[in-house]
């Protein structure tokens, strides 16, 4: 049985979250620079090369790139061989957000869901983390983080739609969530989809969508033809970049599958906006 | 689409002139509120008591910015999601606001308020905290201090910059932008 200590965990969590803040990765930077270059709308290039500033900006100030840091969310693939020794996964993952939260100065954003209330004194600094464990063979502790911002999620939405409806359905269905979103959830976005399983399963993979790198192929390849299929469709919207109308308002569609019921098709469509803060370590 | 600066407070011949996709420079003083602070504000209005600033060609911006670090006015500051206020800001309209910033679409009652009034709905850059900290010189709480990242601050802001969506005549910027660029089959 491999063992990694705790310490080293939180440590390596805490840089992870407190970089990712202030630091667009690869993709989507490339993802909007691509964009940038297309769109034919003056005013939503404007905004474009003002998302790009932002980036570098804040890259080189080490300032976060949103006021709105996001709760921090993870998904956490443990190998059956490993252990950690002095503490839990999941005390770990939380000490380590809510150190680099208040150290990286960032924003406090979980509140009760009633009162409103933030809940940085009773629960902790931007605490819980929402974590996601998965068991995997193998002896090492995989990690990838998102901040994810409110805007983009408030207009997410799921449904299961009767299997008749199929392909045809479901993008009929991501098309509206998404007109319906317009201006919303700061486009460009990138739309995660998770298709098939049960009502749960279909959210958790169109959140887990979102993690990949955008620009890389679905290996399905039938995936990939209806990922390509539904952003040119959606790019059709005419939404552009803060929905100031443009040519480019998807930056990726990302879609995984599972099997579902015979009797069912569960379909959910989560947002993500430009500021597309995830990365990921292996321990 | 025309590109102007201007400076706070802003008169009905200021915000008259500007049309939805006009870019404007916005210098001078404005104030922070989200809803919270949004209702308090309106509260005040209802029972007659006085504000904490003056709302007579006011501009208020609709933030929760990051804690500033040691030494700065202001951590990250962009745009929240406007339709939030839409119950409250009619009224501030009604009352002298002139301006507001945000981010996403604004109900009928707040673009009717716009066009009756004389008042201009800015779109500010989400996601652009950073950058749009960057204009802003000074920030201090002037009120409810308590509502943490919500509290009203008073910004000096020099070169804001924030795009006209919705203008006095009644156009909407969402809805041009996307019908120009829209691919009917
Ligand atoms: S939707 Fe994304 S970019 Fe826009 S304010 Fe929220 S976190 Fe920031």
């Amino acid at each position: 049985m491999r063992e990694i200590a705790y310490d080293d965990l939180v440590k390596s969590v805490k840089a992870m979250v407190m970089h990712t803040a202030s630091h667009l990765p690869e993709d989507a930077l490339k993802a909007i620079e691509e964009a940038y270059r297309n769109e034919k709308s003056e005013v939503a290039k404007s905004v474009l090369k003002q998302i790009l500033d932002n980036a570098h900006l804040a890259a080189e100030e080490d300032r976060p790139l949103c006021q709105d840091t996001g709760l921090a969310v993870f998904f956490v693939k443990v190998g059956e061989d490993v252990k950690v020794t002095g503490g839990s996964i999941r005390d770990a993952i939380n000490q380590a957000t809510e150190e680099a939260y208040k150290e990286g100065f960032l924003r406090a954003s979980t509140c009760d869901c009633f009162d409103r209330h933030n809940l940085k004194d009773e629960v902790g600094y931007n605490l819980p983390a929402i974590i996601h464990f998965d068991l995997v063979p193998g002896d090492r502790i995989e990690i990838e983080y998102a901040a994810k911002g409110g805007g983009s999620e408030n207009v997410s939405r799921a449904t299961v739609l009767a299997p008749a409806q199929g392909k045809e359905g479901i993008k009929n269905f991501v098309k509206q969530v998404i007109s319906d979103a317009g201006p919303n959830p700061c486009p460009p976005i990138i739309v995660g989809i998770g298709i098939g399983g049960t009502f749960e399963v279909a959210a958790k993979s169109s959140k887990h969508a979102l993690f990949r790198e955008a620009g890389t192929p679905n290996p399905d390849p039938e995936l990939d033809a209806f990922e390509k299929e539904i952003k040119e469709e959606l790019n059709k919207l005419g939404i552009g970049a803060m929905g100031m109308g443009g040519t480019q308002t998807v930056l990726a569609v990302h879609i995984e599958k599972n099997p579902c019921h015979i009797a069912s098709l569960p379909v959910s469509v989560n947002v993500q906006c430009h500021s597309s803060r995830h990365s990921h370590i292996t321990l | 689409m025309a590109e102007y600066h201007m400076t706070t407070p802003l008169s009905d011949e200021d915000v008259s002139k500007l049309q939805a996709g006009d870019i404007v420079y916005l210098s001078g003083t404005i104030y922070t509120a989200r809803d919270a602070a949004h209702k308090r504000l309106v509260d005040l209005i209802e029972k007659g008591e006085q504000l904490p600033f003056d709302l007579k060609g006011s501009v208020i911006y609709f933030v929760g910015p990051t804690p500033p670090k040691p030494g700065e006015p202001i951590g990250s500051a962009g745009p929240t999601t406007s339709y939030r206020m839409d119950s409250y800001s009619p009224i501030l309209i009604e009352h002298g606001q002139k301006g507001m910033i945000g981010k996403g679409k604004r109900n009928q009652a707040v673009k009717d308020a716009c066009k009756k009034y004389k008042a201009v709905y800015f779109g500010a850059t989400g996601g652009a905290g950073a950058l749009i900290a960057k204009s802003i010189k000074k920030a201090e709480v002037i009120a409810y201090p308590e509502l943490g990242p919500e509290a009203i601050r008073r910004l000096e802001v020099e070169n804001f910059p924030v795009t006209v969506i919705n203008d006095t005549h009644g156009n909407d910027l969402y809805e041009m932008g996307r019908a120009k660029y829209e691919v009917k089959d």
